[in-house]
């Protein structure tokens, strides 16, 4: 049994310790906008925030994150209103197929927590995300843009 | 209305609601029972538009969405002709076993080949086109008044004599009673307002929230998990396995064999299923390809450059007397290996088989060949079948395959009555590839002693994509698809003017299954003859652009795509210091694309710093999202040149992750500037069209500035990375 707080919502799960975190968000919580891409913390297509920092869930044991404050895509906006982030993404029309997106916006979005205004070379740094697609250029302008807005 | 008509009623009232994906019909009263209607009871006028009363506009997309964008330029196509307010569009697809039960009244649900928009848009805006002209007639005949004084804008119908107006909402009730009229006239593209522009797409703002519900995401009462393992060797089946050692193991329900080929173990969770999945015993019948590498593979391949028997694709002159007669005569051999597609979403589906029912959830780029694997694995007859697409997490080609919902189908068929999510795990999907397909190139020039290009003969050798999945599309055993963008005329046609040409084709098919892969055979056909271009021009001590633009002077589309990166990228002018360019030109999926590439090479680094890339395809319905796909392009395409790489040993892929096969990231990543040309006249392919240049002009570019030709792929094997 596993003690998470995601999204600021408390949630007791019978998994087994090792289970890693982005599978209990995804089957036994119910959320899936944190996806699967690889499973062994290449491609971030699982990033959630765990104490603000991003973090590849599908290599965290869920063991290793009771107690502390989880983040996921679906709760990245406040009070219904999308983070500066979203509103870029979706001001830019950046996503392609999409599946990529939510780990990349909150890689996104912790980079900016850190680094406010980013330059590209902080980009090129800190997001390592695998996009298929190539969206990777509106990725960059809107980050600037969102960096911009706040 | 005749069509309408005689429809199986029944086959509307589809329960298929429960997620997403598909629209559902409903032909109960007290609605008129000649109407055809949506779930909610809103009029269907065409096949492609439901007006729904609060003035929604529901228009269907046939073609699948894996982000090429396709699904907003279709609801561009329709939404010009019908004169809708654009604000209140949204899109449904259809099913491919309502498509069936209407006589395919949707057409092609095919979404390859760069053909979502190009094959459909006559059609669709014929389908917005004849909704107008029944809306407006509608609010004629209430108002009584002639239809040719009345007019359609932004969802408006408005008799100006009277000063009288009606939205569509209001009207779209009568309207679906009255007989589509069988022709109607298209706009004039100078008339056009919503193609042509960039707008934004309609599927942006639930992906990135986590509310885009893809095939993976599906989620049924119920419901359980399967993860699956096919015989790593391609051809290899399954001998035994030992599923009591798994069968305590947390959350097992079951392990199944599916075909011959392949076990899965279904669990309460993916995880338990593929933690299981892994402790379990299998002994595989690997077959006659256990042995086979790579070296085994190209090493076959090799002697087809030299082989007899061929294909003969493209010929003209007589290259032989050319050859003989050559005051010089350049050869090179190039090779390109395996890749594969690597899509951010593994393969995945979800069936419901019942012994009167098959349902099937899942990303698909081919909705009907969904369909028609999901009815011959579930063996029920036709109106007992469904699948429901879901938005594709990439596709590239690979969700063309259908492989994954048989798979799914078998799996659901040992567990009736409960719904059953497959999913592969990243490393099945790079096992279990349909892999960019393998290929040699012997080029050959002769040239005279003015440096002319007088004889030139391309000789491929290697893999047959048709043969290995579209058999019936060869044509007496040859494979026109291998001579995309070589070949004499049509949507593929080489550019370059040689008057003894010979383009050819030993076919050798190794056991490794090959795919139509984003671009598919331009990729390496574009990298051989454009990276021998620059060959050749470097030879005769001539310009790459003045080499090629003299060759291309008999087709002047393919050169102007190509003047114009020439002119963007200032190829008179030098280049920044210690900047080095590269050009490249291709056709494909009837577009024309070229890029100019400029790059720095610091010992083994190669840093790209810009691409400008252009591309003509007739007409351009959203030029914003053809910006995107040529931005894409270059990721896919570089990615591919400098990492991808699928290597064969003991019959089987070596590679299993993102690790050992690697992509682009965004620190990677060049500039790329776009130019969208379209010249108008015709409806070429976007999606694809521009990979084909992406990989020739980088090396085009590496090799001005290191001096070194590269010839093999990809470019990790010299050790050179991206800066």
């Amino acid at each position: 049994m596993a003690r998470l707080v995601i999204n600021g919502q408390t949630h007791e799960v019978d998994v087994e310790p090792d289970t890693p975190l982005l599978w209990v968000i995804r089957e036994n919580i119910g959320m899936t906008g944190t996806k699967y891409g690889c499973g062994i913390a290449q491609c971030g297509a699982c990033t959630v925030h765990i104490d603000g920092v991003a973090t590849r869930s599908c290599s965290m044991p869920v063991s290793a994150v009771e107690g502390k404050q989880i983040t996921t895509i679906e709760g990245l906006a406040l009070n219904g209103t999308p983070h500066p982030v979203q509103k870029a993404w979706i001001d830019l029309d950046v996503p392609q197929c999409g599946y990529c997106q939510s780990g990349m916006i909150m890689a996104v979005a912790a980079l900016l927590k850190e680094k406010p205004k980013p330059t590209d070379a902080d980009i090129d740094r800190a997001i390592t995300n695998i996009c298929r697609c190539g969206t990777f250029q509106q990725v960059r302008a809107a980050i600037h843009a969102a960096a911009a807005s706040a | 209305m005749s069509d309408r008509l005689t429809i199986n009623r029944r086959a509307f009232i589809i329960s298929s609601a429960a997620v997403g994906g598909g629209l559902a019909f409903s032909l109960d009263l007290p609605f008129d029972p000649t109407v055809a209607r949506a779930a909610d009871g809103a009029p269907e006028l065409t096949n492609w538009v439901v007006i729904r009363p609060d003035d929604t506009v529901v228009i269907r997309i046939a073609r699948s969405e894996m982000g090429q964008g396709s699904l907003t330029g279709l609801a561009q196509l329709v939404a010009e002709e019908l004169e809708c307010d654009w604000s209140k569009v949204v899109t449904e697809y259809p099913t491919p076993g309502q498509n069936l039960a209407r006589k395919r009244a949707w057409g092609d649900f095919g979404t390859g080949g760069s053909r979502g928009i190009r094959e459909s848009q006559d059609y669709v805006r014929k389908a917005g086109a004849a909704a107008r002209v029944m809306l407006i007639q509608a609010a004629a005949e209430a108002w009584n008044v002639p239809a040719s004084e009345c007019t359609a804008a932004n969802s408006v119908i408005t008799h100006a004599q009277s000063g009288r107006n009606t939205t569509y909402g209001k009207v779209a009730e009568a309207a679906a009673k009255i007989e589509p009229p069988k022709d109607v006239t298209l706009k004039d593209p100078k008339d056009w307002k919503l193609i042509g522009k960039g707008v934004k797409r309609l599927d942006t703002t639930d992906k990135t929230n986590g509310k885009m519900v893809y095939g993976v995401d599906v989620k049924l009462p119920g419901m359980l998990n399967a993860a699956i393992k096919d015989c790593p060797v391609f051809g290899g089946k399954v001998k035994s396995f030992d599923a009591a050692k798994i069968a305590d193991m947390k959350g097992v329900k079951k392990v199944v064999q599916v075909g011959d080929s392949a076990v899965a173990v279904i669990a309460d969770t993916w995880w338990h299923a593929k933690t299981a999945l892994d402790a379990l015993p299998i002994v595989w019948d690997e077959g006659p390809n256990a042995k086979v590498t790579s070296a085994s593979i190209a090493q076959w391949l090799k002697e087809g450059l030299d082989a007899d028997t061929v294909f003969v694709g493209n010929q003209n002159g007589d290259v032989k007397a050319g050859l003989a007669k050559a005051a010089k005569t350049v050869t090179a051999d190039y090779a390109y290996p395996y890749q594969n597609h690597a899509t951010m979403e593994p393969m995945n589906a979800t069936a419901l088989y019942t012994a009167d029912k098959c349902q099937v959830w899942c990303g698909t780029q081919n909705g009907e060949a969904a369909y028609a694997a999901a009815l011959e694995a579930s063996g029920l007859p036709a109106e007992k079948v469904d699948v429901y697409k879901h938005i594709c997490g990439g596709g590239f080609g690979r969700r063309g395959r259908t492989d994954y919902v048989t798979q799914a189908v078998l799996v659901a068929k040992q567990m009736p009555g409960t719904p059953v999510k497959l999913l592969w795990s990243r490393e099945e999907d790079m096992h279990h590839g349909s892999y960019h397909p393998i290929t040699q190139c012997r080029l050959r020039a002769g040239l005279d002693d003015k440096g002319n290009l007088e004889t030139l003969h391309i000789r491929i050798s290697g893999q047959s994509i048709l043969t290995a999945l579209v058999p019936s599309r060869l044509i007496n055993g040859m494979d026109p698809v291998t001579f995309q963008g070589l070949s004499p005329k049509g949507e593929a046609a080489f550019g370059y003017s040689v008057p003894n040409l010979l383009i050819d084709h030993a076919m050798r098919n190794p056991h490794v299954p090959p795919g139509f892969w984003r671009g598919v055979n331009v990729n390496h056909n574009a990298i051989y003859v454009e990276s021998f271009m620059d060959e050749l021009a470097k030879e005769t001590g001539t310009d790459a652009l003045e080499f090629r633009r003299k060759l291309l002077a008999e087709h002047p589309k393919h050169l102007a795509v190509l003047n114009a990166v020439a002119e963007r990228v200032g190829w008179d002018k030098p280049a920044p210091n210690g900047v080095f360019r590269g050009l490249a030109h291709f056709m494909g999926y009837g577009s024309y694309t070229a890029a100019a590439a400029e790059v720095s090479v610091d010992g083994k680094k190669v840093k790209i710093h810009r691409i400008v890339a252009a591309t003509d395809p007739g007409y351009a319905v959203n030029p914003a999202q053809i910006e995107r796909q040529i931005a894409g392009s270059f990721v896919y395409g570089l990615s591919a040149l400098f990492y991808g790489e699928i290597t064969i040993k003991d019959g089987r892929a070596e590679q299993d992750n993102f690790d050992t096969y690697n992509s682009m990231r965004i620190s990677e990543m060049p500039k790329v500037e776009s130019i969208v040309m379209p010249s108008g006249g015709f409806w070429g392919g976007v999606g694809e069209p521009t990979i084909a240049v992406a990989a020739p002009a980088v090396l085009n570019a590496i090799a001005a500035a290191t001096g070194t030709r590269y010839r093999t792929f990809p470019l990790k094997n010299h050790g050179l990375t991206i800066a």
